[in-house]
């Protein structure tokens, strides 16, 4: 055995990769399974900070990779809908260091609320993409990624999956350390600022790049082919590869390493060069129309297994063509809010007042659950805002008024600020109450600082946003804050007030998540003691 | 031993050391000389819901870092409550380890049932004890070093005398 071989996840691999590489700078937003990535970054000696959305991330790393830095974003999946803005336009304006986004994606839905596959997203706007299926990959694919971005000056797409986030495997970090190139300005003025003329040109240069790695690609050593069997030959990338390797161990293998933009010419060579030629891929049929859409015989697995994550199970019933209904998978209890968490009252309150709950994401979604029920809708963070305001808007004046929005801290720093200016702006007729659940951290995904709690990623004290006065300064007509813990009927009775009032209303829920408590009286002790240092 | 890949997967409830204990499960298998991958599914279940954790070893190179349906050779449970959700991950013929093999009184700390528990397989698997010691140091922090080493034991003993 030897000891360079460390047991790492697949976030760790790329967190150690990113400080490898001189990443000057990580940026994000916590999402699984992505988070990790910052955190171990952090951890390491990296510079790293979370950002208040996805949308913010990209940009701060644009602007850094702009300067010349390498840069890195991470998010989960859905986090890539938020930041598309400046990531499409990102990949005409290329960049002067390097920029690596990376989207962690969730099929199967472990801890998300949908299962969009973000290949796509590579052929959408341009971007080139890597898919490692492996820590070791995962740390090697980083610092090809780097080179790519530099040598293309364009961004690059890192896209993982749940199961190469959070599977541990054996990696060799074999890679000398990058010393972090200078940073300067560079001013040009047509190749980054996009008004329509300099567009125009910006885009065709972009496909020019994407024409050049297209051609890099079909000799990069990305892409491997794995001799087997004339008579089965198997084209996967990311995890779908391993579970392929696994359920047909004799067949001939082509595995891509960089998805976007594919190498056509290989893939046509490596079909014509065997018998039976399927696809094994998660989620959407993304290589298989790529391939096919080049008149080339290939087979993809039948629809029923677009859902879900694949396990060697299902690649070996997807090579049999075997489509019979598949048991279902084992399923213990499911999570639950806990047992002591604060905000039971207020799921209490909504239940007992016959609420329409516009609800958010956080660990406060868990409140749709029985004993509660106390949630109506859920779509993606920051929307409870707009949908309570739709639904008063529409809703006859005695059910508008039955509608609360409920949001997290984190989740109303992500995505609700826009829709508290909208309340203001377009009040509906009945007023509107929308309930901020303060509980100081990022619960649901490991209890992650944010803007509000006035602390940095690693728990040192930073400037705070203070939620109340935001709200008021935004012109929210009653603004109120309360601990519905310490005083569930006063918090009922508040509540039942606000609704009936008419006006625009902000109640903040604030009492700290019984979890997190501990870890926060400690960064509030250690930030007190430094403050007195300085004093002195 | 010959190239088959050994496979484990370890459940209970959020809360319980699951992931630790797999983690504690890799690290050894890796010190005793093979090739290994873990997998689980991180976020949810820390709001105590159902958690398995994948552990998968061998001489040969091993894939896939899930166990796939049905082909575990080790199920082992931490809770007594979740022994039915499990079973369907054993193999015919695996072996299940669930939480009563352990008994109440041989733990002074309930919390270490994980590591009590990864004790009783111990007996089935041939690491070297100094695997075992050394992947508990990497993972398990110094204060709690003597109770999980006690919990270890005890386990170990438990294990050996379900054999017998
Ligand atoms: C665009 C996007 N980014 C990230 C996530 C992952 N995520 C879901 S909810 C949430 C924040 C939860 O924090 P908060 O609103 O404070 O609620 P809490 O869990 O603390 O109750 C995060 C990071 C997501 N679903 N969508």
């Amino acid at each position: 055995m030897s000891v360079d071989r460390q047991l790492l996840s697949g976030n760790e691999a790329v967190a150690l990769a990113a400080l490898h590489c001189g990443i000057a700078l990580g940026t994000g937003y916590p999402g699984t399974p992505s988070t990790e990535i910052l955190e171990v970054f952090s951890e390491l000696g990296g510079r790293a900070q979370w950002a208040p959305n996805e949308k913010v991330a990209v940009e701060v790393a644009l602007g850094a990779a702009y300067a010349k830095a390498r840069a890195l974003a991470t998010m989960k999946h859905v986090g890539l809908n938020v930041a598309s803005d400046p990531f499409f336009t990102a990949a005409y304006t290329g960049i002067s260091g390097a920029l690596i986004v990376v989207s962690a994606d969730d099929p199967g839905m472990a801890s998300s609320q949908n299962e969009q596959d973000n290949r796509w997203y590579a052929a959408a706007a341009g971007v080139p993409m890597l898919e490692p299926s492996d820590s070791q990959e995962a740390y090697d694919f980083f610092a090809e990624a780097v080179r790519i971005s530099e040598r293309w000056r364009l961004p690059v797409l890192f896209r993982m999956t749940t199961r190469v986030c959070n599977s541990k495997t054996l990696v060799h970090p074999s890679m000398p350390v990058l010393p972090a190139p200078g940073t300067a300005f560079e001013r040009d003025i047509p190749g980054r600022v996009m008004i329509p003329a300099y567009a125009r040109a910006a885009h065709r240069r972009l496909r020019e790049k994407l024409t050049q790695i297209t051609e890099w690609n079909e000799t990069s050593a990305l892409n491997r082919r794995i001799a087997g069997e004339k008579a089965l030959g198997l084209i996967a990338s990311g995890i779908a590869y391993m579970h392929a390797r696994e359920a047909a161990p004799r067949a001939s293998v082509l595995k891509l390493g960089l998805t976007y933009p594919l190498p056509m010419r290989s893939i046509r060579s490596f079909v014509e060069s065997v018998e039976r030629c399927v696809v094994i891929e998660e989620g959407d049929p993304y290589l298989a129309e790529a391939i096919r859409a080049e008149g080339l015989a290939v087979e993809s697995k039948p629809p029923m297994y677009r859902f879900g994550e694949l396990t060697v199970g299902r690649v070996r019933r997807i090579l049999a063509r075997d489509e019979a209904p598949e048991p279902a998978p084992p399923r213990g209890k499911p999570p639950s809010l806990c047992p002591t968490c604060p905000y039971r009252p207020v799921f209490q309150a909504l239940k007992d007042l016959d609420c329409i709950v516009a609800g958010d994401i956080g660990c406060y979604t868990l409140g749709v659950l029985p004993p509660f029920e106390a949630m109506d809708t859920c779509v993606c963070m920051g929307a409870s805002l707009g949908v309570g305001l739709g639904l008063r808007h529409a809703l006859p004046p005695q059910e508008a008024r039955r509608v609360v929005s409920v949001i997290g801290d984190s989740t109303f720093v992500h995505s609700g600020i826009s829709g508290l200016v909208e309340m203001v702006y377009n009040p509906p007729t009945t007023g509107h109450v929308v309930l901020i659940l303060d509980n100081g951290t990022t619960a649901m995904t490991g209890r992650q600082e944010h803007p509000a709690t006035g602390r940095a990623l690693d728990h040192e004290p930073t400037g705070k946003l203070v939620i109340e006065d935001l709200a008021r300064a935004l012109g929210v007509e009653q603004v109120d804050v309360t601990d519905p813990a310490l005083n569930p009927d006063g918090f009922r009775t508040l509540l039942q007030d606000r609704l009936a009032s008419g006006k625009t209303s902000v109640v903040i829920a604030r009492r700290p998540c019984l979890l997190a408590a501990g870890a926060i009286k400690t960064y509030e002790r250690a930030a007190a003691e430094k403050c007195k240092e300085d004093a002195e | 031993m010959d190239n088959r890949v050994v496979n484990v997967v370890i459940a209970g409830l959020g809360g319980q050391g699951v992931l630790l204990a797999s983690d504690i499960l890799a690290e050894a298998a890796l010190r005793a000389g093979y090739e290994v991958k873990k997998s689980e599914v991180h976020g949810m279940s820390q709001r105590g819901g159902f958690v398995a954790s994948d552990v998968r070893f061998g001489r040969a190179e091993v894939f896939s870092p899930m166990v796939p349906e049905g082909e575990a050779d080790f199920v082992v449970v931490l809770a007594e409550d979740q022994v039915d959700a499990a079973r369907p991950f054993l193999r015919p013929g695996g072996q299940l380890l669930t939480p009563d093999w352990i008994d109440g009184k041989a733990l002074s700390n309930r919390r270490t049932l994980n590591v009590a528990m990864l004790g009783a397989l111990s007996v089935s698997l041939d690491f070297a004890e100094a695997a075992w010691r050394e992947a508990l140091t990497k993972r398990v922090p110094g204060k709690y070093r003597d109770v999980n080493d006690k919990a270890f034991a005890a386990g170990r003993e438990a294990g050996l005398r379900r054999r017998d």
